[in-house]
């Protein structure tokens, strides 16, 4: 099956910088492709790119196998929904939707029709006759896509248009889009610096770093089985350590940190004795417990004290300090049996070696 | 306390007062009331609307008047049309410094004074002036060639004192327009005349509006311009209102043309917003 987008090689440089260096993707018809990285990571210069208004330094952008790269951003089969939206102002809810139709000649009966039917599929009907500052920021976010989704482009770019709502709206924007997109059956690509965002809504994500993908893959293989260390820093929380590799044993590893700690581990790429790694450990893959008898089935076990308790409801975490002076993070279960926890204690945690993930240090 | 913020609020209106009263409104009435009378004998006047038969009826009078506003209007056109590129050009092409450079260059003809540059105008387009010489010394002419004293070359003159009062208020309106609308405009599939025509002017509309309004009012109202550059063949409304009130000591008939261009502007200018569907407010608010 032809990919809707793929990218080959895709290249951009200004000047002496490298915004976009050699990357290489495609996305299969009908799904939800996502690219998250940091600000300045060049995200949105490829977007730029994909959409027309750049152009790039070396390699192709193809839309359903055929190249784009000499077809302007006003012929080319694909619409973008941008960062803060660019609904045209001067322009009522339906002159807004319609606008993309009345610039493919669209007969005018047609356009109202299907006006109200993009109205009816993002849950606003009847609306068509307001003024855009009328709408709040979520209906504007559904105007935003049914503006694109008239035109049927093979694919939807979407600039984080999530980033000026407030946060209870994001999130149930989170899922609206989502089943837009169903609905749509379209594919969507979406540039985010929001990692929630990505591991809601996407099929597949790319983490992009300094102008590279550093992985793609589902959001279960990113958090999962994170390929770089950049990757298992990016997503989600993450407790690191460098340390010395003292034995190996297939995958498995035996360690110890620079402040002393020793641990086992699980490597990711190969490493030997000796060499110098870099370990992160997810404070939900850490077991908090009372008493060490309950801890006998994890790899590594220790005793600590509680420094810091970091309530934020469900996200809660406790600060723990071990013997050696490492703190580490952990995440708080609300069962109820630590509710009492308070600075001071003494706790006892463990962790498995299958959840202690090790990468050669990047250098 | 109460009495203490009443006095302020009386010594703050006064001079806005004094000035509208002494300056503006009591002229006019004084002005109406001349134009309104008519010289029976030595030292004895009569209410009469005969001045203004007299404006209307007179063939001279009726065409330079309407001249005067098909030419004012032709000037603000003409403006609008060659300061819209180059107000779109500093609001949205040009970036940082250039930006700048490009805005005070715009400004920088209105440090000298009026009549200076109108000078600069005579000096490039008389007989012996610089682009007389040029076409003789090219060839293009076997001899010296006037260009002064018609209406193209006063339309130039008007144009090119209008400029900036139109680039400014285009170069503020065009600068609120987000560039990610004028993008989101081609990325539907707009090609540039129409998101001209859909997107960036009526976004422009406030600033086009004010700025023609700011520009029409200058060019029918300018004496300097239509004086100097066009000469005897171009007569202007002003330059008859110069003529009544100065050399023929006919006030009576003055305060009426004075009156007549009043009334015009006022109605052109009306038309003008109602035409573009705005009102006052907005226009200057």
């Amino acid at each position: 099956m032809t990919p809707d987008l793929e990218c080959a090689e895709l290249a951009k440089r200004f000047g002496t910088t490298t915004a976009v260096d050699n990357v290489s993707f495609s996305v299969p018809p009908g799904s939800f492709f996502s690219i998250l990285g940091p600000s300045g990571c060049g995200k949105t210069t490829i977007m730029r790119m994909i959409a027309g208004f750049l152009e790039p330094t070396s390699g192709d952008i193809r839309i359903k196998g055929g190249s784009v790269l000499n077809t302007p951003p006003n012929k080319r089969p694909v619409n973008m929904v941008f960062q803060h939206l660019a609904l045209f102002p001067m322009m009522t809810i339906a002159e807004n939707i319609g606008y993309g139709l009345r610039r493919n000649k669209v007969p005018k009966d047609q356009i109202a029709h299907k006006v109200d039917e993009a109205l009816e599929r993002i849950g606003l009907p009847g609306i068509g006759h307001r003024k855009v500052d009328e709408l709040s920021g979520g209906q504007k976010q559904r105007v935003a896509i049914a503006r694109c989704m008239v035109l049927e482009p093979d694919v939807l770019l979407l600039d984080e248009p999530l980033g000026a709502l407030d946060l209870k709206l994001r999130e149930h924007m989170k899922v609206e889009l989502k089943a837009l997109q169903a609905a749509f059956d379209t594919t969507f690509v979406y540039i985010t610096h929001d990692q929630s965002e990505a591991l809601v809504m996407s099929d597949q994500i790319a983490v992009m770093n300094q102008g590279r993908f550093e992985q793609v893959g589902t959001a279960q293989d990113l958090y999962y089985r994170p390929d770089t260390p950049f990757v298992a820093g990016f997503i989600g929380e993450a407790n690191r350590w460098k340390g010395r590799i003292e034995r190996v044993e297939g995958d498995a590893l035996q360690l110890r940190t620079d402040s002393g700690l020793a641990m086992r581990a699980t490597a990711v790429n190969e490493l030997s004795t000796g060499d110098t790694a870099e370990i992160f450990v997810r404070p939900e893959t850490i077991r908090l417990a009372a008493a060490p008898t309950a801890l006998a089935t994890f790899d590594n076990q220790l005793r600590c004290t509680v420094t810091s308790i970091l309530f934020n409801g469900a996200a809660s975490r406790v600060l723990v300090q071990d013997n050696v002076g490492e703190t580490l993070e952990v995440t708080l279960p609300q069962s109820g049996e630590f509710a009492a926890l308070k600075r001071g204690d003494t706790v006892h945690i463990g962790w498995g070696a299958a959840q202690a993930t090790c990468f050669r240090e990047s250098v | 306390m109460r009495n203490h913020a009443r006095i302020g609020f009386v010594l703050l209106l006064t001079p806005l007062v004094l000035w509208l009263s002494l300056l503006i409104i009591i002229p006019h009435i004084d002005m109406l009331l001349i134009s309104l009378r008519e010289r029976i004998s030595f030292g004895v006047y009569d209410t009469s609307l005969a001045q203004y038969e007299k404006a209307l009826t007179e063939p001279l009078y009726l065409r330079t008047f309407w001249r005067t506003a098909i030419m004012s209007i032709l000037a603000t056109g003409i403006t609008l049309l060659i300061a819209f590129p180059v107000a779109y050009y500093i609001a949205k092409m040009a970036k940082g410094r250039l930006q700048q450079v490009l805005f005070l260059l715009c400004l920088i003809p209105f440090y000298v004074s009026e009549l200076v540059r109108t000078f600069g105008w005579m000096i490039l387009l008389r007989e012996t002036g610089l682009i007389s010489n040029l076409l003789q010394w090219v060839g293009l002419a076997d001899q010296p060639v006037e260009m002064l004293y018609n209406d193209s070359a006063m339309m130039v003159g008007l144009v090119y004192t209008s400029m900036l009062f139109m680039v400014v208020p285009l170069v503020t309106t065009l600068e609120s327009l987000d560039d990610s609308v004028i993008e989101a405009g081609y990325d539907l599939g707009g090609n540039g005349l129409s998101v001209l025509r859909e997107i960036i002017i009526p976004h422009a509309m406030p600033g086009i509006v004010s700025g023609s309004i700011v520009v029409f009012m200058l060019s029918l109202g300018n004496y300097l311009t239509p004086t100097m550059l066009g000469g005897k063949d171009s007569l202007w409304f002003t330059e008859m209102i110069y003529n009544q009130f100065i050399v023929r000591s006919n006030w009576e008939l003055g305060a009426t043309f004075g009156f007549m261009l009043l009334l015009l502007s006022s109605v052109i200018v009306w038309g003008m917003l109602r035409l573009t569907g705005r009102t006052l407010q907005e226009t200057m608010g």
